[in-house]
């Protein structure tokens, strides 16, 4: 498996003497038998594809199947140019609330989206990347070196944990989608000199830093229950994608302001893989427990039916 | 635990909502059953474990898994219609919940017919997240086949030497395995060799591998 183990990849990394991006490229071409290249025009496509369903997404008369959900990111969005508007955390903030819903709230209404990993969390990470590459001015070939990490960041909780809901909750699926994020924009963001004295060190500073960053976002995701409401993929799974954005930026700033976790990644990814296997069926995608059992909840399922 | 060979199994599919699992995977699942099964079938009956019965009906995992053996993509528009395609494309399904302590949480169990042939195949498999399927059994033999690559599935008598002579014949028509596993019901008794190949064999190993004596049934299925 080429993506087993966290501590692994980065050791291949620093064997080969290329950025991680670089070697998790060289990887992805050599084990599907193509060029860097195609690796590279493939995420270019799925990069459209995210673009694309974030901006129908945001669209006010979005709905979904059930009529249940639908609007919320254009809300978000709209929320801010108002002057009445009560401002917390920002507008860039609020507008990455809003990206990251987008995506779900058109998956719930049958559109095309990029599962990341998953549809359920397809929010999280396009909600980030797509939001910061105006503030940053980060152009397509940094944000497909992001797509990158997150994807092998992501492998390492296909590896080691799950990627399932159903198998453990929530957590595998928004979790994973934080720490992918995390790991990713500190990656894109991390303070590069045009002539590094070692790059070899500049390399391993930004690798560390990127597990630290996954590390802190799915520390904070432990456990997190799979509830949804009628059993669907709309409450509270939408607005799950948008806090679970604000976990993983909270997680990429801890590390790019050079927090490090105590423990390893690879360590963190097998606690997770524990945690998941604890969560009781019931709060495991089964809609039998959490906010699905709830009377309101259980009256939206009957009137469903 | 799932295996992801690829950072497209985690930054994918892209497909049609609402679940990774429940729609994209049910649709693929019910695509890797057809292509084992050769053709699509005329008659389905497929019974549903864990949330797949549970909550399947939220996701569209039956529209999906419907989809998928009629041979849809994950990303098809037309996933939410495929009963009516079914019906147009003569194939009769039913479903029905089951339920199993060890099986995975979103498994399916496909009874696949094409009457007027004699075939009868009973498929198990499950969505394990993201998109991504595993077929645990195929009739009576266990079976690990993800679709994400070709296989080769071949019916033999368990004899000493049958291994080798199959793989000697894929090292001459440069076939890399990427797994394998075999099964048996016996000791000397009907057999099933799988395997998982890098690339899409020409159709014509097939008659090669049954120059074998032991070997009576082959069977090339491309990735879905």
């Amino acid at each position: 498996m080429p993506y087993a183990c966290f501590t692994t990849l980065l050791q291949d990394a620093a064997d080969k003497q290329c950025s991680l991006a670089e070697c998790i490229q060289t990887r992805e071409a050599t084990e599907s038998d193509t060029s860097v290249t195609q690796v590279r025009a493939r995420l270019a496509e799925i990069l459209a594809v995210m673009r694309e369903a974030v901006r129908q997404g945001s669209q006010p008369d979005i709905k979904s199947r059930t009529g249940l959900t639908g609007g919320d990111a254009a809300r978000l969005f709209d929320s801010v140019n108002r002057p009445d508007s009560v401002n917390v955390i920002g507008p860039l903030f609020t507008h990455i609330l809003a990206a990251s819903m987008a995506t779900v709230e058109l998956n719930a209404a049958m559109g095309r989206i990029v599962a990341a990993p998953t549809a359920g969390a397809s929010g999280v990470l396009p909600g980030a990347f797509l939001t910061l590459l105006h503030e940053h001015d980060l152009d397509d070939d940094t944000l497909i070196d992001g797509l990158l990490v997150a994807g092998a960041i992501g492998a390492c909780f296909a590896a080691q944990a799950t990627l399932s809901g159903a198998a453990g909750g929530c957590q595998a699926e928004v979790g994973t989608a934080a720490a992918m994020t995390a790991a990713a924009v500190t990656y894109m963001l991390w303070p590069r000199e045009e002539s590094a004295s070692s790059t070899a060190a500049a390399n391993e500073a930004v690798n560390e830093a990127l597990g630290h960053a996954a590390s802190f976002a799915i520390q904070g995701q432990l456990g997190l229950v799979c509830d949804p409401v009628a059993g669907l993929v709309e409450i509270p799974c939408i607005a799950r994608n948008a806090t679970g954005t604000a976990v993983a930026l909270a997680g990429a700033q801890m590390a790019l302001s050079g927090l490090k976790f105590p423990l390893p990644f690879d360590e963190v990814v097998d606690a997770a893989a524990r945690v998941g296997a604890a969560i009781p069926p019931s709060l495991r995608e089964t809609a039998k427990g959490g906010l699905a059992i709830t009377p309101t909840a259980k009256r939206i399922r009957r009137e469903l039916r | 635990m799932s295996t992801a060979r690829s950072i497209f199994d985690i930054i994918g599919p892209v497909m049609v909502g609402p679940s990774s699992s429940h729609t994209a995977g049910a649709v693929r699942l019910g695509a890797l059953a057809r292509a084992i099964f050769g053709e699509q079938p005329r008659s389905a009956r497929i019974g549903l474990y864990g949330s797949f019965a549970d909550t399947g009906e939220g996701h569209g995992t039956q529209v999906a898994l419907i989809a998928g053996l009629l041979g849809l993509k994950v990303d098809d528009p037309r996933i939410p219609d495929s009963f009516e395609l079914a019906q147009s494309a003569g194939l009769d399904f039913s479903f029905e919940e089951l339920s199993s302590d060890d099986a995975h949480p979103n498994t399916a169990r496909f009874v696949l017919e094409c009457p007027e042939k004699d075939k009868l195949f009973t498929i198990t498999g499950s969505s394990i997240g993201g998109g991504s399927v595993i077929v645990t059994r195929i009739g009576s033999f266990p079976v690990e086949a993800t679709g994400d690559l070709p296989l080769i599935v071949a019916r033999h008598t368990d004899e000493p030497g049958i291994i080798s002579a199959v793989t000697a014949i894929f090292a001459a028509e440069n076939i890399n395995i990427a797994s394998m596993k075999m099964s048996r019901e016996r000791r000397g008794a009907e057999a099933l060799m799988i395997f998982e190949c890098d690339t899409l064999p020409e159709i014509s190993i097939i008659e090669k591998l049954k120059t074998i004596p032991q070997v009576h049934k082959v069977r090339v299925v491309p990735a879905v």
